[in-house]
């Protein structure tokens, strides 16, 4: 590390944006938001359409909840525009327990944002599960209290994020197919690209700036921390133990886990399965003791077999 | 006394603090704990409790961790281990799983007790609420320690033989008790390890160091 980026650290050094004082403190900073995240590693998010569901992740032992109006294996079979839950349902989950919520909102659309703000949730997901509001820009997310997670297939895309103000970063994978390789592509894409950056003589980051088209102050920082300055979880197609573990044996910090568990034969015991499976990831032992049992995965559907323009991991730019 | 501390034993690099690895921000606590002088190992299977000399529970989801520590058979050695004065200290959830009362947790919910303490889960909001704020620290030198409070509980109730550090000063929230110690347990309801400020872990390290 060179004396001229030694001033402040690397969780100081890129964070810019809105910050307000309550009643309490300040809040809305990028270390409470990023903070949040660092809470959930280890952990797994589970979707959730219902406070019934939400209750059954949270008995598993969920970190947290993503409330949505629909699974994604669900918005696949359906059709049709697919956008933020309904604020009835989002009060219920919120009622339904004690975990952290969070709620999909669809890319580009600050109001659906502003209202998921409102209704409390913990961290909203911009999401490419959900249908587009618009196909050129995201939110804004430093103008946000609430932190916000998004999704990236590579390095440039998570940086773009990042500097937008996401506060974490999860692999797309495809959603809804419980076809788990786009995962393992997106997060050995971003591991590899990051692994790239720290390799370079200092003087070739700025072209690789260029190349990633991200912000050099940040391809900078990831070249001599080498990993990302939010954390990195992973999403899209996970749906059994071993699924999660792999992920997390490939760098992840912990798991999204969509229509796995509630489009499969027994959600109670796959979810939890699943959370062991998590914290256990690098012990095959524990992983096949937590395997065993659990009736039917989803049935799914391999990524190959989606045409290009359904595939929801195209979406976002 | 420690399992470390029989005639015998080799400890070349003491002390050995064990930062319980189930879930949450272990990575953060195992930087501060290495930066202040203490050799780190995370602890996930009972096995691993016998090779530490004290224990810090990181920030997380306390009713994840607490069920994860029930199903992998920890929850029993860490109280024993607790109850035989091994050095703890908990930030945010790993002060609720140091509580003997949880104020807000689910009906299942368990903890290792230890303090003698009512603690309110997410006392302070939800997320947006989070918030940063100094705090008067007892047995912290220097400016006030800058603290990061995230979905953060608050103590309600201390009982005796429990010394208050430090509280909220200023606020709504003036005078919640964020800070606490009792015997050999520290607990905290803010992430002295999201900071970089290491004062909080070289504190607990003293301890463990005056314990051994």
């Amino acid at each position: 590390m060179s004396e001229s980026t030694a001033q402040s650290g690397s969780d100081q050094s890129t964070v810019a944006g809105e910050q307000t004082v309550s009643a309490t403190g300040v809040v809305g900073t990028a270390r409470v938001k990023r903070g949040m995240a660092e809470m959930l590693k280890g952990g797994v998010i589970m979707d959730v359409v219902t406070p019934e569901q939400a209750k059954i992740a949270e008995d598993a032992g969920a970190v947290a909840v993503m409330a949505l109006e629909r699974v994604p294996a669900d918005i696949r079979a359906q059709g049709g525009v697919s956008r933020m839950s309904d604020p009835d349902m989002i009060d219920g989950i919120i009622d339904a327990v004690s975990i952290p919520v969070m709620a999909k909102a669809r890319i580009g659309h600050f109001v659906e944002a502003q209202v998921l703000q409102a209704l409390g949730v913990d961290y909203v997901d911009e999401s490419e599960v959900l249908t587009p509001a618009d196909y050129a820009n995201h939110i804004d997310k430093w103008a946000f209290t609430v932190p916000f997670v998004c999704g990236a297939t590579n390095l440039g895309e998570a940086l773009r994020r990042i500097t937008e103000g996401a506060a974490m970063i999860r692999s797309k994978g495809e959603a809804g197919t419980g076809d788990v390789s786009n995962a393992t592509t997106h997060m050995r894409k971003i591991r590899d690209e990051i692994r790239r950056l720290g390799s370079l003589p200092t003087d070739e980051l700025y072209v690789a700036a260029k190349e990633l088209q991200a912000p050099y102050e940040l391809v900078r920082e990831v070249a001599e921390t080498g990993k990302l300055p939010v954390v990195l979880f992973t999403a899209g197609g996970i749906a059994t133990p071993a699924d999660a573990a792999m992920m997390m044996q490939l760098g992840a910090e912990g798991v999204f886990v969509g229509s796995g568990i509630f489009k499969s034969g027994n959600p109670a015991q796959r979810a939890a399965a699943i959370v062991k499976a998590t914290t256990f990831y690098d012990d095959p032992d524990v992983l096949a003791k937590v395997s065993r049992g659990l009736g039917e995965a989803m049935v799914g559907i391999n990524v190959g077999d989606i045409p290009v323009p359904h595939r929801l991991a195209e979406r976002g730019w | 006394m420690s399992a470390r501390s029989e005639p015998g034993s080799q400890a070349p690099q003491s002390p050995t603090v064990g930062v319980l690895a189930l879930q949450g921000d272990v990575r953060e606590h195992v930087r501060a704990l290495t930066d202040v002088g203490a050799f780190v190992r995370p602890v996930r299977r009972p096995a691993e409790l016998d090779d530490v000399d004290a224990l810090v529970i990181p920030g997380g989801e306390s009713t994840t961790i607490s069920k994860l520590a029930e199903t992998f058979e920890l929850l029993e050695p860490i109280r024993k281990r607790i109850g035989d004065g091994m050095p703890t200290y908990g930030s945010c959830a790993g002060m609720i799983m140091l509580a003997s009362e949880v104020l807000d947790g689910r009906p299942d919910q368990q903890s290792f007790a230890g303090i003698d303490m009512s603690v309110r889960r997410n006392a302070f909001g939800r997320q947006i609420d989070s918030f940063e704020a100094p705090v008067e620290i007892d047995g912290i030198s220097g400016p006030a320690f800058h603290a990061v409070f995230i979905r953060a509980p608050w103590v309600e109730r201390v009982g005796e033989g429990v010394r208050v550090l430090g509280r909220v000063t200023d606020g709504t929230a003036a005078g919640r008790i964020v800070a606490v110690r009792q015997g050999n347990l520290m607990a905290t309801s803010f992430h002295p390890e999201l900071t970089g400020d290491l004062r909080v872990h070289a504190l607990f390290v003293d301890l463990v160091r005056a314990a051994a």
